[in-house]
Order: structure tokens, then sequence, then C-alpha cells
């Protein structure tokens, strides 16, 4: 007897598209683990020790705590995008897609895998930076839920956008140019290693139109209760974001645009 | 859970005037009717760009049809997709493989895609009956281009379906491998899967087959049991090698419409055989003899699935080609 789904969820393929995706980040657990490692120790030398020895305090924390939340968040942006649209850029370019497409999923389960995935894999990096800061600096988180919210919801929110680039991208170069060319910069200028109390009052109010500023100023606020904008704002920010990208991928499958012709 | 086992002979597959015009214009199907039985395998010949990947894949989802629809086990591929492809398996042309994954790990995934419970078991039977049993636990990246075709019959077998689909499975493949997946496929229907292939390979066609379909130019000019084809539209020649050159035909051979070869020492008829067994080679002898034309040899063949094909595709896109049961 053959049994097949009835229209019920099919949690057996977003389980399956979860494990497979994990098991690629463990594949390379190295590059994985020791990778980010490794950068937010070298930022913390650069940053914190040399630079900071120079700058004593930010809005009453120590440079070197001030610009944690900064990291986690150049980490949790770059990561889940790249995570994310790898995911579903790679299938595609060696043609495996084909057995997703032709699979009894929906849209919904798709995401969960892959975005589920990409989220988890951010999460778990943004989790060790913290850890490895805890050995460079003393931490003080005075929001922990509210810190892992702004994680989680960042996190997801991202790998769902790089969800869409990996769609969208017909080549690698187009794949990396999003977060190279707009992502980090927007992190760098969202200040997440100065406060843009420091800038002039032109670049202060330039400052506020990037989103990653909300993000970033979001994320400390749960560990230091500083902030740059009101962290309901950042919350608020985030989440629509995470309905714009689920909105776009809605479509996406709806309409079969770059999976379907 | 809902259980589907279509009934052996029962309409598993009906496709009802779908048609698929892709961006840039290209008609790739025009309005094609189908219906396949449960149980039988279908071979679908076409030269390349005929549209028979594209059909395949507007039934599995991965192409959005145009217009007309497809039914499978009487469900609808668009609104029911979920109980259609969880019925249907795909083996794709292309060796599309996950380099750095194994071969037990790539196939349990595929079952889980298709929403069916982890069944090691099931995994292993699978694996064994493909001979892929002793490189499970191998990358595919290491694994040869038959192996790997092998692997995609497993993904594609991992949900147990009733319906599997192989586009091109034996191409790139050695002789000894092509008749070992016959012999898969044989397996197969006697479990009471459908399958439809496609092929380049007409003697493939010829050997595993129960109906071929023609299409050529986005039609299915033809779709037709196989011995009925090859009785109908086949071709059976007698060749008369002469003892003497001759250097035109006799008047009294006429009738029978023989042609003669350049340097006149062969004589070629051209038959067709009817039902009950009747044909004139009795009378062509006969009249050879009456007109003194002696020959050293002889020796009867008959077309080939190759001939009646390609005399089929080169017909022109009239839709005149006989037989089509559009």
């Amino acid at each position: 007897m053959s049994k097949v789904m009835s229209r019920v969820m099919n949690y057996y393929a977003v389980l399956a598209i979860y494990k497979f995706e994990m098991a690629r980040m463990r594949r390379t657990l190295l590059q994985s683990i020791v990778t980010p490692v490794l950068t937010t120790s070298l930022y913390f030398i650069v940053f914190g020790a040399a630079i900071g020895s120079r700058i004593q305090e930010v809005g009453g924390v120590g440079y070197g705590a001030f610009i944690v939340p900064g990291l986690i968040m150049l980490s949790l942006l770059t990561n889940s995008i790249s995570n994310a649209s790898f995911g579903i850029y790679f299938p595609k370019f060696s043609g495996t897609v084909y057995e997703v497409l032709s699979a009894p999923v929906s849209t919904l389960e798709v995401v969960l895998g892959y975005v589920g995935a990409a989220a988890t894999k951010a999460i778990i990096l943004g989790l060790i930076i913290l850890v490895t800061a805890g050995f460079f600096i003393e931490l003080r988180i005075a929001h922990p839920i509210i810190m892992l919210l702004f994680i989680v919801l960042t996190a997801l929110s991202f790998s769902l956008f790089g969800f869409i680039l990996g769609i969208w991208a017909d080549n690698f170069e187009k794949l990396s140019i999003v977060p190279a060319l707009i992502i980090t910069p927007l992190v760098f200028l969202g200040g997440s290693f100065y406060s843009t109390d420091m800038l002039p009052p032109v670049w202060q109010s330039i400052s506020l139109m990037n989103p990653v500023l909300y993000l970033v100023s979001g994320l400390r606020w749960s560990f230091y209760e500083i902030s740059e904008v009101n962290v309901w704002v950042s919350l608020v920010g985030v989440s629509l974001f995470l309905l714009v990208c689920l909105g776009v991928v809605y479509a996406i499958f709806r309409t079969g645009y770059r999976l379907r012709p | 859970m809902t259980i589907i086992e279509p009934e052996v002979g029962s309409t598993i597959l009906s496709v009802q005037q779908l048609s698929k015009v892709y961006a840039g214009g290209f008609e790739a199907l025009k309005s094609v009717n189908l219906d396949i039985k449960a149980g039988e395998i279908i071979a679908l010949l076409g030269p390349n760009g005929a549209g028979k990947t594209t059909l395949i894949s507007t039934i599995c989802g991965l192409v959005q049809p145009s217009s007309g629809r497809v039914l499978v086990a009487g469900h609808d591929i668009t609104t029911d997709y979920r109980i259609t492809r969880s019925l249907i398996g795909l083996v794709p042309q292309e060796l599309t493989t996950d380099s750095f994954e194994t071969v037990w790990n790539t196939v349990s995934f595929s079952r889980g895609l298709f929403g069916r419970a982890p069944d090691p078991a099931h995994i292993e039977r699978v694996l064994r009956s493909l001979s892929l049993w002793d490189k499970k636990d191998n990358m595919l990246r290491t694994l040869s281009g038959g192996m790997k075709r092998r692997v995609l019959i497993a993904k594609a077998l991992s949900h147990e379906p009733r319906i599997l689909f192989l586009d091109e499975p034996t191409a790139g493949v050695d002789v000894s491998l092509r008749r070992d997946m016959w012999a898969i496929v044989s397996d197969l229907r006697a479990n009471g899967v459908t399958i439809i292939l496609t092929t380049h390979y007409i003697e493939e066609a010829e050997e595993i087959a129960d109906r071929i379909g023609v299409i050529n130019h986005g039609e299915l000019i033809l779709v037709e049991e196989k011995r009925a084809l090859m009785a109908k539209l086949g071709k059976k020649q007698l060749e008369l090698e002469l003892f003497e050159p001759l250097e035109g035909l006799p008047t009294s051979l006429a009738p029978f419409g023989l042609e003669l070869s350049a340097n006149g020492l062969k004589l070629i008829y051209t038959f067709e055989t009817t039902e009950s067994g009747e044909n004139n080679i009795s009378s062509v002898l006969e009249a050879l003899r009456e007109a003194g034309i002696t020959f050293k040899d002889l020796h009867t063949s008959q077309s080939s699935l190759e001939e009646i094909f390609v005399g089929l595709v080169n017909q022109p896109a009239d839709g005149s080609a006989r037989g089509a049961t559009k």
C-alpha cells in the first residue's frame, strides 16, 4: 500500500531540509566556528585594545564593551544573508533544486527549512561571538530576553532577505555583491563601533536613514540600556522588515519567479 | 494519511489540452492530450527540443503550464499538488547531485522531502536493488556517472512513488548498465509502478515499453501500442541478389512495384503483411521464374522502430502523421 500525505503540514520535509542545511555547517565546522572566533578576537585586539585604550568610555560604557553588540550584529547580518542565499542559490546552480520544486512542499515549509537553518547558524555564531567577547571584557546584559528577541528577529528577517537574494541571483557575483557592497558598509556606518553622538549633526541625521543603526542601537540597549533610537522603534522596524520579506518570498513561490519557468 | 493505490489498468495520469508557452514566446507544448494507465510503461520519443522534458517537468511541478490541466490519480497537479507529487518520482536528465553528501544521506533526504517517515529498511532495499549498498557511505562526488544515475533513481524511489518519470535514464550509460536499468524498470513494473520514460535510444523503447508516444514540435503526434505501431507503420522488404544484371524491369513485374538497384544486380520488393499474414511474395517469385530471372540469394527485413520514428518526425508539422491518437 502506498501512503501519501493528506493536506497537512509536511513536517518531514521541513526537517529534511533543515537537517541537510545544518549538515553543511557541520562539514565546515572549523571554518564556521574558528573564523568568527578569530575575527572577533582581532576586532577586540584592534578596536578594543589599540583604539579603545585612547577612548575611555562611550555613553558610560567601556569602549570594548560598547562594540560587542555591533560585532554581534555584523556577524548576524552577514551570516544570515550568506547562509540563506547560498543555501538556495547552490541547488539552483547545481540543478538539485528540481527535487525541492517537485516535492509536495508548500512555500512555508521550504522557507522554514532553509531560513530556519540559516537563522540557526547565524544565531549560533552570534552567541559564539558573545562568549568570545566574555574572554576580553566583563559582559553585562541588562535585558537578556530583549537581547535574544533582537538576535532571533534579526537572524530570521535577514535570512529571509538572503533567501530572496539567493533566488534572485543568477551568478556568484550577485550573490556576494549585496553583503559586500551594501550590508557591511551599512553596519560600519550604523554605529557599530562608535556612537552617532560623536558625528557632526548633519551626519547624525543622515545616520538615522540607515536601517542597521536601529538594529545595533536596539541590541545595545538590551545590553547597556543606552540607545540612539527608541528600542521599540527598533523592534517594530525589524518586525516589519521580517513581514515584508515573508511577503516577497510568498510572491516568489506563487509566481515561480526564477524558480519555475 | 490518505492511502492511494491506483488499480492496475485504471487511468493514473491524464494530460488534458496541456500547453506551455515560455516567456520568450517559444511554444514548447501544443495542446497535448495523453492518458496513461496504471502499471504500464510508456516511452516518449522525440528529437531534441521536441517538448519531452517540458511535458515531464510540467507534470512534476517544475514548469508552470500555460493552459490545460493534468490529473494524477484523479487529483489536479495544481490544487492537489501535495497528493499528486507524493505519488510521483522523477529521475532528471542531468546528473545533478550534492557532491559532498553520502549516498545514504541523500536518499534519506529525498524520502523526508516527499513527506515520508524515515524507513531505513526501505532505503536499504532500494540501495541493494540498485547495487548501491556497498557505496552507501561514499560521497557522491566519488561515484562514476553510471553510479550517480543509479543514485538519482534511488532518490526517486525513496518515497515509494506509483509513477516514475525517467528522463533519458540511460544517457551516457554503458551497455551493461543500460541492460541493468532495463531489468530495474521491469522489476518496478512488476510491482505495479507506472513508468514514463523519454529516450533517444529507440532500442530502449523497443525493448521495454508497452506504448510509444512520439513528440515533435511540442505536439504529441502519435501514441500507439508498440507492437501495433510496428505492425502498422513498419515496412517489410524482400531483397533478391541476381546472377545476371538486368537493364530494366520486365513489364510482367510492373504490378509489384519492384525496385532495381543501380547496378542491376538487386531487386527490392517492399510489402505489407495483412493481419491474416497474406502477402504477394509467392506471386513475385512466380513472376520472376516466368520472366527467366534467377537469383543467388534472398533475404527479408523489417523496419525498426528507429526508422519508423525518423519517418514520423520528418513529416511536415501539420498533424498529418499516420496513426495520431490525439
